[in-house]
Parts: C-alpha cells; structure tokens; sequence
C-alpha cells in the first residue's frame, strides 16, 4: 500500500529517517558483517592481528559432537516448549471466548506471566522445583532421587522447558484469544442454527479461521525460544548438568565471553542467524499462502 | 448467543480455573516463601500459612543485590528504550510513508532485516561495538584509507575511541536499533487519509508542522501501547545488561537476582531469593495490569 499524498522535500524526508540508519547501521549491520568476517578468521581475543582461516572455523563446529548436541537440545527445547505453551493457550483461549461467567478475569489474569522477566520467573521456578525445598521436594520424600534438577539432565531440561512454557502461554492466549474475538460472530450462529454443536463449530470454523495465528505463533514462538531462552538457562541451570541445558545461545555466549573463542563463536552465530531467517522466510514465503484468510 | 450446554459450561469453567491457578501458583508460593523465615521456607512441603518474616526477608535481599540502585538503573534503562524506540521509530515510519525518496525502498528492507535477527544471536560481535562505539567508523576510515591520508598530510593518526560499556547510551542504544516499532507506526500512518495531508499542505503546513501538529497527537494510542511494551521488554533484558554492565553500580535490577541465588552446599536461604523475585518482578507485573489494554493491543499491531 502507498499513500497517494506526499511531501515533495524529500531531504526532509531522509533527516528524518537518518537516527534510525545510524543506530542500525552501527548496532545492526556493522555487528552482523563483522560476526560473518569473524567467523571466516582466527580472531586473538584480545585484539591485535587475526588469520584468514576460510570456512575452517565452520568445519570445526560442524565436526564437534559437542555442537550437535547443543543444536538437538535446542531442537528438542523449541518443540517441546513450543508445543507445550500453544496448546495450553489455544485450550483457554478458546475456553474464555465462549464467555462464560467470569470470562474477564480470565482474560485479565492468563496474560500475566508475559509480564515476568525471563531470569525472575526462571530464580521462582527454580525454587518450585528444587530437590530440597518448595513445591515439587515432596517427589523426594516419596522416592529418594526421583526428581533432582541439579544431578539429572532430563529433570534440567523438563525444569526449563516448564518455565519457558509457562510464560510464553500468556503471550500465545492474547493472540489466540484475539483472533478468535475476530471470527463473525453470524458465521458461528448461523452454523448453531444449521445444528452444529460446540465441537463441530470449533472444528470447522474456528480452528481453520486460526491457522494464520497457528503459524505465526510457531514462527514467534520458535524464534523467542532460541533467544529469550538465555535468562532461564543462566538463572536456573547455568546450562548443567554436564551440558545437559546447554542450549544454542548459552553456548555462543559461554564460548564467546568465557572460553574467548570469539572466531568460533561468530561461526556459531552464523549457523543461528541463518537457521532464523529460514525460520522467518518460510513464514512469509510458504506458509502464509497456503493457510486460510477470509 | 444463547444456549443451553450445562455440561459444557461446567467443563469450560473447570479448564479455566486450572488454568487460573497455573498462572497464578507461581506468584502466590513465590509471594509465601518471601514470608518465611530460614527453617520453615526449607520444609517439605513448605507450610502455605504465610509467616512472619516478610518485611525482613524483603530488607535482606534488597541490601545483599543492591537493588535500590538498580532499580533506579533499570527503570532509567527501560524508560530510556521505550522513549528512544517512540521517537526514532515515528521519525523513520514518517519518513518511509510521507515521503518519495531515492533509496526508500532499499531502507525499508534494511529496516525489515533488522526485524529477524535478535540481539542474542550477533551477540558478540555487537558487544565490540558497544566497547568502541566508533570502531564501525574507524575501521571505514582505515579502509578507505583515509586515516594513512590524514596521517601522511598532518601527522596525526586518527583514532577513534569512545566506549559504551557500563553506561546507559551502551544499554539502551544497541536495544533502539531494531524494527519493531517502525511496523507498528507505518500501518498506522498507512491509514490516514490522503485528505489530510492535502488539506495540511493547502494550509501551508510543511513536513515538520504537519507530523508535530497532526500526525503525533494522531499517533496517541500507538504511543501509548509502543511504550508499554517496549519498558516491559527493556526491563526483562538480561543477556545485554549482563554483559555491557561489568561494575555492580550500573547493574540492572533483573540481572542482581543472580547474586540471590543459594549456593550449592551454602546456606538455602529460599525465603530471600523469592523476596527479591518478588521486588523485581512487581513493577512489570503493575505495568502489565495498569497498562492492560495498551499492552495487548501494542503486542498484537507491532508483531503484524
């Protein structure tokens, strides 16, 4: 769309434009080029001279088991997290849109955990679900080393993927929730007078009225899995035991500011930024054709 | 509509308060453990009558993170984005939709670009330019070869210092340099009337006139709701304020909840950790409550 009306001084135009070039170019731009030259050389932590290495430092990452298992973990955590938070707010969302008595609350209170800093939420979780003490330590006393978060990988990644699922369902119901609030309520009335019952209509006109939403949650909610997934990692499991949390990001991050190898974790970097931009390609290229629009 | 379904209705009402209650189990057990004093915090199971340590436990976390400063650090820092994200992002939407220049194209698509790629994931190299912001510049000026030129000519060798680390400008500024905002802004603007602008341009008004006087009180809602959920998103940042914030004094609230946590094999104190939580997580949470309605509709318009 392109508006008809314009100003002619487009040297006004283009001062308006230059705090947001300047601020992209130097924090968006300069950094990305930089991350791909980085990943093609040998970078000295410390400054001071750097060896052209070609596409070594890939080969490298790409040889290492210890790499592969970070991108599974990673795999399994957007999954399992993914699914997890959409499926328990596509169930409320569609439950708080039939408008029951007390529906308001609802929809007031579901929303709240969006509002939780990733780390804060991650310190409460971790708490609740601490072998010794808060919620889940009852486990312990039944069966002696039945949940242990801190020895136990899969109780780590369980741990994480909860805490993760738990704020990012607030986040999918407001979506869900409004795009159902968008359906015509005469197409679900004129379906109830044809005699379709609550779950016919749920099946046939809602949820093929949904699948935009469906698939721009999965994009949303993949994506923010890969990055707002640090918080509750450092905080809750430091990406322990034994790697078993380490995810994608941690791994950047603990290569890059703790080991110093900086070369290799440009090449990792690299390796996501291209693994989201298919993410975000598929959805505007694919995706966004095939599904349902009015 | 009116139906007659009982049994859905009960069904629909059980799903709902299940659900309540897994969103609001956390607060509440966060918010009782905060009560409790060491013994009773470690129990299992916990007891759910609050205790009497409240006031205490809140003291204790607030003077061992440090959160005085860094509360005020955060809300500056968080402040400092959603100001900067409103006004940089209504300049560059006014000039993407209002104007015709060359190269428009070309910067709404670098724009969009910035749209895919988080802060998380070019984390590194984005730290170095944050320690040296004039590196960038820096090295074009050594590639060009301007910096041997002036060197050749004057005798003085160029270099470009100027670090952002522990400083607001280092937190705030890389976190403006993305898109979200801009979307957000541009539909809108989309939406105005061609009318306007003729009407505006008959009148005598130029570009600047025209976005002051009409367009931002224009804009009001969509500032409203682009604030709201900017503060949240700066105020839950944790990866950069880590980093570009190495002295305790310019740390954020969010990332001194890492001193809380009990050390293995230390003393568990619980009851201060979630005291702490509790401090750090209200003022989002009061945001998110009071602001309700620009919260939901700026995450819905700025993600379309």
């Amino acid at each position: 769309m392109e508006k008809r009306a314009t100003f002619g001084s487009w040297w006004i135009g283009i001062a308006f434009a230059v705090p947001q070039v300047i601020l992209i170019f130097t924090f968006f731009y300069w950094p990305a080029g930089e991350a791909i030259y980085w990943s093609l050389t040998l970078q000295q932590p410390w400054g001071g001279g750097n060896i052209w290495v070609g596409l070594d430092n890939f080969r490298q990452i790409l040889d290492d088991p210890i790499y592969w298992a970070s991108v599974l973990r990673s795999v399994v955590f957007a999954v399992a997290s993914t699914g997890l938070a959409m499926g328990g707010a596509l169930i409320l969302a569609v439950f708080v849109d039939r408008e029951c008595t007390g529906s308001r609350l609802y929809r007031v209170v579901l929303i709240w955990p969006y509002g939780i800093a990733a780390p804060a939420l991650g310190l409460a979780f971790r708490f609740l679900m601490a072998p010794e003490a808060g919620f889940l330590a009852f486990l312990n006393q039944i069966a002696p080393g039945l949940w242990d978060p801190g020895l136990n990988g899969t109780d780590a990644m369980i741990e994480i993927i909860v805490a993760f699922s738990w704020k990012y369902v607030g986040y999918d119901f407001i979506f869900f929730l409004s795009a159902l609030q968008a359906i015509p309520r005469a197409q679900i009335e004129a379906a109830a007078l044809d005699g379709a019952g609550w779950l016919r209509r749920l099946r046939d006109i809602q949820l093929p009225l949904l699948t935009p939403t469906v698939f721009f949650l999965l994009v949303i909610d993949l994506t923010e899995s890969f990055q707002d997934s640090f918080g509750i990692v450092d905080i809750m499991t430091a990406g322990g035991p034994a790697r078993a949390t380490e995810l994608m990001v941690y791994k950047i991050y603990f290569d890059g500011f703790r080991g110093f190898d900086y070369s290799g974790a440009a090449a990792q970097s690299i390796i996501l930024m291209v693994l989201i931009m298919l993410l975000t390609v598929l959805q505007f290229r694919f995706i966004e054709r095939r599904v349902h629009y009015k | 509509m009116i139906e007659r379904t009982p049994i859905l209705n009960l069904v629909t009402q059980l799903v709902l308060f299940v659900g309540l209650v897994v969103a609001l189990a956390p607060f509440v057990f966060v918010a009782i453990a905060a009560t409790h004093d060491l013994r009773d915090v470690n129990l299992v199971p916990m007891p759910l009558l609050p205790g009497h340590n409240f006031i205490d436990n809140l003291a204790t976390a607030w003077h061992r993170a440090g959160l005085g400063p860094k509360l005020v650090n955060s809300l500056i820092f968080a402040g400092g984005v959603a100001i900067g994200k409103v006004v940089v992002s209504a300049f560059t939407a006014y000039a993407i939709v209002f104007f015709r220049f060359p190269g428009r194209q070309l910067l709404f698509w670098s724009i969009f670009v910035t749209l895919m790629l988080p802060l998380e994931v070019r984390i590194v190299p984005t730290y170095a330019v944050a320690a040296n912001v004039l590196g960038p510049y820096q090295a074009i000026l050594d590639i060009t070869g301007i910096t041997s030129l002036v060197e050749a000519l004057s005798g003085i060798r160029l270099d470009l210092q100027f670090g952002l680390l522990n400083s607001y400008p280092g937190l705030i500024l890389p976190l403006v340099a993305t898109a979200t905002g801009t979307f957000l802004y541009r539909q809108f603007f989309l939406t105005l009337p061609d009318e306007l602008v003729e009407a505006a341009k008959m009148d005598g008004a130029g570009p600047i006139r025209f976005f002051f006087d009409i367009v931002l009180p224009l804009s009001r809602n969509n500032i409203a709701a682009l604030a709201t959920i900017m503060f949240l998103w700066a105020w839950n940042q944790y990866l950069w304020p880590l980093l570009v914030t190495t002295e305790p004094e310019h740390a954020t609230a969010v990332t001194a909840l890492k001193s809380l946590i009990p050390n293995e094999g230390g003393i568990p104190e619980w009851n201060v950790a979630m005291a702490g939580t509790l401090i750090v997580m209200l003022p989002t949470l009061i945001v998110v409550i009071v602001m309700q309605r620009w919260f939901v509709r700026g995450l819905i318009a700025s993600e379309k």
